[in-house]
């Protein structure tokens, strides 16, 4: 990689300031990042420069893999209890459905979810931030989605952590998560943000994602039903992967509606 | 019928990708992962490649998956993929690249899905500083007829063709290397009714 010393190091007024001319340049209501976002240095030579090219899908990227309790313990789900002891920081329950574009609910499909630690450590080789690591905490989990797409995870509120891409460049806390749909082309690898952070417009990742209201749809919502008494605070988090008519479909159900 | 909830629910719109980031080291590879069937098994064939950036460097932090039909071109339908148990196929797998940004999965060469299409293994790239994943697939260069007649390759820029064919390199394997950018930059792939972007 060609990652840049510390000393060329752009400020965050100079990240700002391109992220402000990206998404001033981007096409307006884009669901998904411009892969193209610079701001986020990684991006700089892993986008490619042609367009994508179309497929009609065929019958393997109309279905997905089939999961289910052969492949994940139900226990899996609370990031809590992987350890002798409980690990360090604020308890957090995360829950939510996983739907189509139509809102169909994705049903006993495979949630994948890691996070750093309350410390903003990932247990991982490469994350160098001197923070400590709990031994009570690793951060992954994975679960089965119910009959009505619903997921709930149980873990550790994680820090926010420092990053090389620009100087005093910070990640908003966040939990990542990986998602499959009905269909293969629904796949989707994403990251939860929590409300209120005062990190998300400095930071290029979230902000690759050029349209203010795409943006919303990855913070979760604090939510009071959710948060349990003497145990745990409570986050809402609902997932929309793609419908594979959810372009076409809307006109045809007006039609007929 | 639309029912208000469905109404409702159609109105949401979809969630937005991120990047996989540096640290999914530690959760998505899974023991088996790159394993569909055995590594010695007589119908077992090896996929293998290097995730190259426009630099034309390795990409370390790379993670690829696969999903595929069987060897009759049929979908599979069991479950297990992340639990492997040694003799069930079925269809997926996923690798993270080494620290020279190679990839091994050991698979079925998959039959084709349907009539006067050519096989193909569907690949995804996930990366760090790759912001929304991509899609491609892995045809067969011991299939040029199949090949030629498939309908998806021959609307594909001719010039650009190759990059998508996995060039058969040893008696059961085939290479394909993956070029997120620059010269001889992969194929990737957009379905008309996944994306609305």
């Amino acid at each position: 990689m060609t990652d840049p010393s510390r000393d060329e190091l752009a400020s965050q007024a100079e990240i700002s300031a391109e992220i402000t001319r990206l998404q001033a340049g981007a096409t307006p209501g884009a669901d998904h990042p411009d892969r193209g976002f610079t701001a986020y240095r990684s991006a700089t030579l892993r986008h490619p420069l042609h367009d994508l090219v179309r497929a009609d899908p065929e019958v393997i990227e109309l279905v997905s893999p089939v999961y289910g309790h052969t492949d994940v313990a139900p226990q899996e789900s609370d990031l809590t209890i992987q350890h002798s002891g409980e690990p360090l920081g604020e308890r957090i329950i995360v829950t939510g459905r996983v739907l189509d574009g139509e809102g169909r609910p994705v049903r006993n499909q495979l949630v994948e979810v890691w996070q750093a630690n309350s410390a903003g450590r990932y247990v991982h080789k490469r994350d160098q931030h001197p923070a400590p690591l709990d031994p009570n905490f690793t951060g992954t989990g994975r679960l089965i989605t119910g009959d009505d797409g619903s997921y709930r995870i149980t873990s550790i509120k994680p820090g926010a952590y420092p990053w090389r891409n620009h100087r005093n460049a910070w990640r908003p806390a966040h939990i990542h998560f990986s998602l499959f749909g009905t269909e293969f082309t629904q796949r989707l690898v994403t990251q939860m943000y929590f409300p209120g952070d005062p990190l998300f417009p400095l930071d290029p990742i979230l902000q690759s994602i050029t349209d203010a209201s795409a943006r919303q749809r990855l913070i979760a919502h604090y939510d009071h039903d959710v948060t349990e008494p003497d145990w745990a605070i409570g986050y809402r988090w609902d997932i929309v992967l793609t419908g594979s008519k959810a372009t076409w479909m809307e006109g045809e159900h007006d039609d007929h509606a | 019928m639309t029912t208000p909830d469905s109404t409702h629910a159609m109105a949401a719109r979809q969630t937005p990708s991120q990047t996989v980031g540096p640290f999914y080291g530690y959760a998505l590879p899974y023991a088996g992962g790159p394993e569909l069937l055995p590594p010695h098994a007589p119908e077992t064939i090896r996929l293998h490649g290097t995730v190259f950036d426009g630099d034309s460097e390795p990409v370390p932090d790379a993670l690829i998956e696969i999903w595929q039909p069987d060897a009759a071109g049929a979908v599979v339908a069991e479950r297990g993929s992340l639990h492997r148990d040694g003799y069930t196929f079925t269809g997926f797998g996923r690798a993270a690249v080494d620290g020279s940004g190679h990839y091994s999965f050991t698979t079925v060469k998959p039959g084709s899905a349907r009539a006067g299409s050519a096989p193909y293994i569907l690949v995804t790239v996930f990366a760090r500083g790759l912001l929304h994943h991509l899609f491609t697939r892995a045809y067969f260069s011991d299939e040029p007829a199949a090949n030629g007649a498939d309908p998806f390759l021959a609307g594909v820029d001719a010039a650009r063709v190759a990059t998508l064919v996995a060039e058969r390199d040893g008696a059961a394997q085939y290479r394909f290397d993956i070029r997120l950018q620059g010269e001889n930059e992969t194929v990737f792939i957009d379905y008309p009714l996944s994306r609305r972007a």
